[in-house]
């Protein structure tokens, strides 16, 4: 079986479909409040320069998260298109 | 992430008013949005530029308040801290929570990021369901149309059944529809509720609703306490509690409603943490639905041109470089520019000085009288205000503009890493950010990190970022010891980035401290993190010029008078009363001498810097008056003469370079330490802050001396 595939995993302008999150208690819900709830599209846009936070794109608006969160977000398995700079179908335009 | 203009407006510092309706008739509206979404825009068009800070009753926190009118009729507007959600998770986001939910107001008006318009209607969702007497305001409506993207404002508001108006507050757009719109509150019609659960979710709200319904909820919609009742937020219930009048959790209506929600969720099979999931996630669904209706594109890509940027700004290689020559820049303009206005106003000062004091001599007044006035009081605040008024007066509008840019929290999500090593927030960088402005406004800015411990670490090493109160002592002691006192343009350049190295020494405590911290006092692991990087926007230079110098001028102005009047009064009386033969300031620096001089300084120096809590402007002149053996401060003089003294009086290389250390690492200034004990509400924490930065100051000092007399320096 194929290995989880979680948020902190997605390079650069890799997308994602949220499938669940494993974190509790608050940081669940900061993460659900910014939009990452279940069949959310995620966007990679941005690593920072030290290799940590990460930038996503989330319902419109660009979120730094830790690779720490971003590990509990666990995505769908189907494999998330690679874009280069162009928008995913029906989905937000972030690349 | 806080960093609105009202909150580095720099004018946080309360005063511990409350919301006074200063007429009866006024009603109180609450400006809620998100962070960066040209809220305080939206405010001070309609207010005005008098802006004032205030609290509302029961907590210590900054809401501005202001007032306008409309066809004769008063509002009296409440700035809000921008959040994202009404499930607060900073101390910031439950000061607005907490207004929204149970401020009061008569009227809320949540204000959009037309560009962003997914994102924003969460929180108005939120608030929907809090209140129906809600006005949105689709803000940056010209931006968004730059980026190619249409609002439809007429469908938000028929989805939502409220009023919807298109604004672009920078240009005063939709400002007066707004006006229309909120006299015309509370809007007619059956409220329709604004998201709709899954629908097990909706039985589950209707059964505890139900057991609710004997309660009196002073006006809050059942529907929304009982989703409360399930949620398990901790932090609403002091809040509500202090609002309803009784716990709800231990009424009988609530306990039953509670256990029927529960026997609900179980009954379709699922759990009370699937049930707070369908809360949080059908308003995201709601939010995507409705921004997918009201929102249409007809360019390409309108974020393409950020993420351009951002390669450079966050870049690996270029990041860091352009951070810091960027503060260069900032440091160098503000040295360049200050100089000639500072010696001015100086001229300006002392001859007003030199004639009010002629002035009250002929009236009779008694001399002593005349000196302590105008000599003691007079003059302190006279060098407060024309040593710090230009150099905050240009970089403060500097700063604010490269915050308007969007460019700080990039320096946020360029540093964060470091910071969490250290085990603390990447926030703090912003709060540090506002502490090279002023400490004080860092320490209150520090609520925008959420965890509490993270908070604590970033409030106690604020005051290792120097202010700009710092920035006269730092840079004139630099000019004359490490350049040589010559003002060319070249040597301003120089002095801004030995002002830099100084900042990074700075930093480096920062991180030091804060990772010693969190080892030992304050234990714990990094939190959870989340930082928007908003879009960039072009700042409009004029209004922020306009708006930070004035800001500037009142609160040096204030300061002058709060906290250098005074001292210039204490100081003035320990230079003229005598302890034997002595005046009791050169007993005071005799008594200090051979502590001080381990540490590289002399009694003098160490007694500016105690007597420069109330004002860190001052311990330059003071040194000086002491040296000088005046019974007053001395006129700022030309470079040579300042040398002159300053040598005559054992200054060597090396006790420069020991007080440019001190004067980064050592207490914090008296507001700054108020700021502290307010915000953390310990004594305890106070003192940590006080002892802190003054045991590395010492440290470093010491080391510093040590090494500089062994190279003869």
């Amino acid at each position: 079986m194929e290995a989880e595939r979680c948020l902190s995993q997605l390079g650069e302008g890799q997308s994602g479909i949220v499938d669940r999150i494993s974190a509790e208690g608050r940081i669940r819900r900061r993460l659900q409040d910014i939009g990452l709830i279940e069949g959310a599209e995620v966007v990679c846009v941005r690593v920072s320069p030290l290799g940590d936070p990460v930038a996503y794109a989330i319902c419109g608006a660009v979120i730094a998260l830790r690779r720490e969160d971003a590990r509990q977000v666990t995505l769908r398995r189907e494999a998330g298109k690679t874009q280069g700079g162009r928008a995913a179908e029906g989905g937000r335009p972030w690349a | 992430m806080g960093l609105t203009g009202r909150s580095t407006g720099w004018n946080v510092i309360e005063d511990g008013l409350t919301v006074r309706k200063e007429h009866p008739e006024d009603r109180v509206i609450a400006l809620a949005g998100n962070p960066n979404v040209g809220k305080s825009t939206v405010f001070n068009r309609l207010t005005g530029l008098h802006q004032h800070t205030g609290n509302w009753p029961g907590k210590t926190v900054t809401n501005a308040v202001g007032r306008c009118e409309y066809r004769g009729k008063g509002f009296l507007l409440v700035d809000v801290p921008g959040c994202y959600s009404l499930m607060a998770h900073s101390c910031e986001e439950e000061v607005a929570r907490d207004f929204i939910c149970f401020g009061g107001a008569e009227g809320v008006v949540v204000v959009c990021d037309g560009t962003c318009l997914e994102r924003n209607c969460n929180l108005l969702l939120q608030t929907l369901e809090v209140t129906r007497s809600v006005v949105v305001c689709v803000n940056l409506m010209d931006e968004a149309k730059k980026k190619g993207l249409e609002v439809d404002t007429a469908l938000l508001s028929r989805e939502l059944g409220i009023p919807v108006v298109p604004a672009a507050a920078r240009n005063g757009k939709g400002l007066d529809t707004l006006l229309a719109e909120l006299d015309r509150l509370p809007c007619a019609g059956v409220p329709e509720p604004p998201v709709r659960y899954a629908l097990w979710a909706e039985e589950v709200l209707k059964a505890v609703e139900e057991k609710l319904r004997p309660l009196s909820l002073r006006g809050l919609p059942g529907r929304w306490v009982a989703a409360r009742l399930l949620d398990g937020e901790e932090s609403l219930w002091p809040a509500m509690e202090g609002f309803l009048g009784f716990d709800l959790r231990e009424s009988d209506e609530g306990k039953a409603g509670f256990a029927a929600g529960r026997e609900r969720i179980e009954a379709q099979g699922k759990t009370l943490q699937d049930f707070r999931d369908e809360m949080a996630a059908g308003l995201v669904r709601r939010a995507k639905e409705l921004a997918a209706r009201a929102v249409g594109r007809n360019k390409g890509d309108p974020t393409l041109r950020d993420r351009r940027i951002d390669r450079w700004i966050t870049g690996k290689w270029v990041g860091f470089p352009l951070m810091l020559l960027l503060l260069m820049g900032v440091f160098w303009l503000t040295v360049v520019g200050a100089n000639y206005p500072s010696q001015l106003l100086s001229q300006g000062i002392f001859w007003v000085e030199e004639q009010g004091a002629a002035l009250f001599r002929e009236t009779g007044c008694p001399e002593w009288f005349v000196e302590l006035l105008f000599h003691g009081v007079y003059r302190t605040v006279g060098w407060v205000v024309s040593v710090m008024l230009p150099p905050m007066a240009i970089f403060f509008p500097l700063f604010t503009l490269l915050e308007d840019l969007g460019y700080l929290p990039r320096v946020a999500f360029n540093l964060d890493r470091a910071f969490q090593k250290c085990s603390a927030c990447g926030k703090q960088a912003l709060t540090m950010c506002m502490g090279l402005g002023c400490n004080a406004a860092g320490v209150v800015g520090c609520r925008i990190i959420d965890s509490p411990r993270e908070r604590l670490l970033a409030i106690l090493t604020n005051n290792f970022v120097p202010c700009n109160g710092r920035f006269p002592t730092i840079l004139t002691l630099i000019a004359l010891f490490f350049l040589g006192g010559a003002a060319t343009p070249f040597s301003s350049l120089l002095s801004a980035a030995l002002l830099v190295v100084l900042l990074l020494v700075g930093v480096g405590a920062t991180f030091g401290v804060s990772r010693l911290l969190s080892a030992t006092l304050l234990k714990g692991v990094p939190s959870s993190f989340t930082l928007e990087l908003p879009p960039y926007r072009m700042p409009r230079v004029g209004q922020v010029l306009v708006r930070s110098v004035l800001d500037r001028t009142l609160f040096v102005l204030g300061r002058a008078v709060t906290a250098a009047a005074p001292a210039g009064l204490l100081l003035w009386l320990m230079a003229n009363l005598q302890v034997g033969e002595v005046s009791v300031l050169t007993w005071c620096c005799g008594v200090l001498d051979p502590a001080a001089r381990l540490i590289g300084l002399d009694g003098a120096i160490l007694v500016a810097f105690i007597l420069g809590i109330p004002a860190n402007e001052i311990v330059l002149p003071i040194i000086l008056m002491i040296y000088t053996s005046g019974g007053m401060l001395t006129e700022p003089s030309g470079t040579e003469t300042l040398f002159a003294i300053l040598t005559q009086n054992g200054w060597t290389v090396t006790t420069a370079l020991c007080t440019i250390l001190f004067s980064l690492l050592h207490w914090p200034c008296a507001t700054t330490l108020m700021t502290i004990r307010k915000e953390t509400q310990s004594i305890k924490w106070t003192v940590a802050a006080f002892l802190i930065p003054t045991l590395v100051g010492v440290l470093v000092c010491f080391i510093v001396a040590r090494v500089g007399s062994i190279l003869g320096m």
